[in-house]
């Protein structure tokens, strides 16, 4: 292999020859030519008849490879999270790489070849990006920046705004929650605690997509990320004026979770994930709603975990698991970890 | 399969909340001491559930509340020596000193590590010889033994670059304080993982001095439900006692092991609670044949006067004298990312509970 023991250098970044065999030998032979033409700085993109959306997210992850996952799969799938819960579809993809110097050539085509595994995957091309080298100690080994822009039909446009979200919705969810913020934690060399836990990190525009061609029902959808669960809906909750009720005991939780939560003192319902989506659905179909998205693989541990409600507008109210409730706030500060 | 399952099912709640429901008559107040009592009722909406006679109050069981400021300073006043490095709980950081937080010197470049068990601590001291690191000790009885062992496998490892500053504090003096101080309290439940320690006895004096009755309760919704109702009956029935809800992992007599290593290693010294002030033999220091790894003896820094801080009434909530919705700052200049005081900043401690759990304007 031609990448052993070399390493990133800031000749890399400098824009000159030692920045070309890097685009020859290692990004272009992965992301592939998206245009006859090849790659540019920029990308010349095809006219189309329908809403562009557009979006942009920065990808700092610590550590840059973790159980079922690596910053680069993660700065895919999360960019192409963000364009699908508008109703969009995700088409096309730009990526800015800060590099610090001395990152191993190997581990950045490991990355290299996630991008564009779940590029491929998710059926969005990445047509343009750019590379930065820093000093060693000036960033921590390898930041990711992806923008993207989907396209959206016109009869989707009602999604983002949440203006059809009536009382008696429903509120599902695509899956198991915390998974991902467990799986990064337990690969922090300085958290003593190992998991069985692999991150969620998936691109969901094909199960959302799926989704919006066989039903009407969608009213609103949010990726669920950092925050977690109860930041989306308080957010939610805040701006569409109604209120939104939670039954703990619906919300899917790995085992492996709750016990990680329960040991470091933090609450799953505020755990990041990659891989999940929060979907408002006219509750006369959300059986319906929820039987498709069981189709879907990412979408097998599916549920319905709560409803949209005219009592208590702006604020989230959970039934816990034994009957009593109590309210959810969005984050404020940080979880930390306990101490008695 | 999830073992705590069964301590949340519904049946077994309901029943219970029935007899709770059939025998109280008239009015209870009860406190839980714990800081982890407090999530596990705020955080399953338990108090909703109750009948309206029953109110349950939040005590002064978390470490990180209780502590000085005095502790703080000196904290801060370490990370001022150039060949210190402090580990801590990553609760303490947050915490305001008189001028500075621990959150704040670190920000401002101070070496600062956050740890989650004083091994950690030891094992930063080992790979680091050229730094001294001190160790910030917080906690209860469920905490100090954990310190001691550690402090007896650093010196069996000849790790002669490990310090212990303590604020390691005792619980049974300020249960006592809380009573002495006038709280009007029918009955305590007590921290079951204090008595997985230290056994049962240390709450005899609670009936025999006081006849006030104490229940040592598990964590999850169905052991506190229990131990409200075998609290309820010992009112009832004007009989207090001692009783163990807790049966699972709490033995009368504790862990003698544990228990005879935490006297090795340190010694019971009067100590001083936010909110009561010093409470005779209430705090545990290092004793003297392990001075020298004592932070107190070997980087001594000038003691601030302790004093509680304007509108804030932690100390209040601390005695059970005051709930976080009756302080003027709660949920309003006071709120996790920004607390007043050390009730808001530990993620158990009162008003951070009830912050995240109840309804706040």
């Amino acid at each position: 292999m031609p990448d052993r023991n070399t390493r990133i250098l800031l000749g890399h970044g400098s824009g000159g020859e030692m920045m070309q065999s890097l685009l020859d030998d290692l990004f272009l032979p992965h992301f592939g030519k998206p245009f006859p033409e090849g790659m540019a700085d920029s990308a010349v993109l095809p006219v189309s008849s329908l809403l562009p959306v557009f979006t942009t997210d920065s990808y700092v992850v610590d550590p840059v490879f973790f159980p079922g996952g690596n910053i680069g799969k993660i700065a895919i799938c999360g960019t192409v999270n963000d364009l699908a819960v508008t109703g969009a579809k995700p088409r096309y993809i730009s990526a800015g790489f800060i590099i610090e110097e001395g990152l191993p050539m190997a581990t950045l085509r490991e990355i290299v070849i996630s991008m564009a595994e779940e590029a491929a995957k998710a059926d969005v091309k990445i047509v343009t990006g750019d590379t930065k080298v820093v000093e060693r100690g000036k960033a921590d080994r390898l930041f990711i920046n992806t923008a993207g822009i989907g396209y959206m039909e016109g009869r989707h446009y009602h999604i983002h705004r949440g203006r059809k979200v009536v009382p008696g919705d429903k509120i599902l969810i695509n899956g198991f929650i915390g998974d991902h913020s467990i799986a990064v934690l337990s690969a922090r060399e300085s958290l003593n605690f190992s998991t069985s836990s692999f991150s969620d990190c998936a691109a969901l525009g094909g199960m959302i997509g799926e989704l919006l061609q066989k039903s009407e029902g969608v009213h609103w959808m949010r990726d669920v990320t950092r925050g977690g669960l109860a930041t989306v809906l308080c957010e939610f909750a805040g701006s569409a004026g109604f209120g939104v009720r939670l039954m703990e005991s619906a919300i899917p939780v790995r085992e492996s979770v709750t016990s990680a939560c329960n040991m470091l003192g933090l609450d799953p319902l505020y755990l990041a994930n990659e891989g999940k989506v929060v979907i408002v659905t006219d509750g006369s179909v959300a059986d319906n709603v929820l039987s498709l998205i069981k189709m879907h693989p990412y979408g097998a541990n599916a549920a319905i975990i709560g409803e949209i409600t005219g009592l208590h507008p702006g604020e989230v109210v959970l039934q816990t698991a034994i009957g009593g409730s109590r309210m959810v706030h969005p984050m404020s500060g940080e979880q930390l970890p306990r101490i008695c | 399969m999830d073992l705590t399952a069964a301590f949340r099912e519904q049946g077994r709640v309901d029943k219970l909340l029935r007899h709770i429901r059939q025998e109280a008559a008239g009015e209870y107040i009860f406190m839980e001491v714990c800081g982890g009592h407090t999530t596990a009722i705020q955080s399953y909406g338990i108090p909703g559930l109750l009948p309206q006679g029953i109110r349950l109050i939040s005590g002064p069981g978390c470490p990180v509340c209780v502590t000085s400021r005095s502790f703080i300073d000196h904290a801060v006043a370490l990370t001022g020596l150039p060949e210190v490095t402090v580990a801590t709980f990553g609760d303490l950081v947050k915490v305001p000193g008189s001028e500075s937080s621990l959150e704040r010197e670190k920000a401002g470049g101070a070496d600062i590590r956050i740890v989650y068990s004083v091994n950690e601590a030891i094992n930063l001291a080992e790979k680091n010889y050229e730094r001294k690191v001190v160790f910030l000790a917080v906690g209860f009885e469920t905490t100090a033994p954990g310190t001691a062992a550690g402090v007896l496998d650093a010196g069996r490892r000849g790790i002669k670059n490990f310090f212990i500053l303590s604020a390691h504090k005792i619980m049974p003096p300020a249960m006592r304080a809380v009573v002495t101080g006038g709280t009007q309290v029918n009955g305590f439940i007590c921290p079951g993982h204090v008595s997985a320690i230290t056994g049962s006895g240390i709450y005899l004096f609670l009936p025999d001095d006081f006849g006030i009755g104490c229940v040592i309760s598990g964590f999850e919704p169905l052991d506190i439900l229990q131990s409200v109702l075998m609290l309820i009956r010992q009112v009832n029935l004007k009989r207090p006692e001692v009783e163990i809800q807790y049966t699972r992992a709490v033995k009368p007599e504790g862990n003698k092991r544990a228990v005879l290593i935490m006297n090795q290693v340190f010694r019971v010294s009067d100590d001083w609670w936010r909110g009561f002030g010093t409470i005779p033999g209430s705090g545990l220091r290092l004793r003297a044949e392990y001075e020298n790894i004592d932070a107190e003896k070997v980087f001594p820094a000038f003691a601030e006067k302790n004093i509680d801080e304007g509108d804030c009434i932690c100390g209040e909530i601390l005695r059970g004298a005051g709930t976080p919705g009756e302080c003027p700052l709660f949920g309003k200049v006071c709120r996790p990312g920004n607390p007043a005081g050390a009730c808001m900043v530990s993620s158990e401690g009162a008003c951070n509970v009830y912050f995240k759990y109840s309804r706040y304007a």
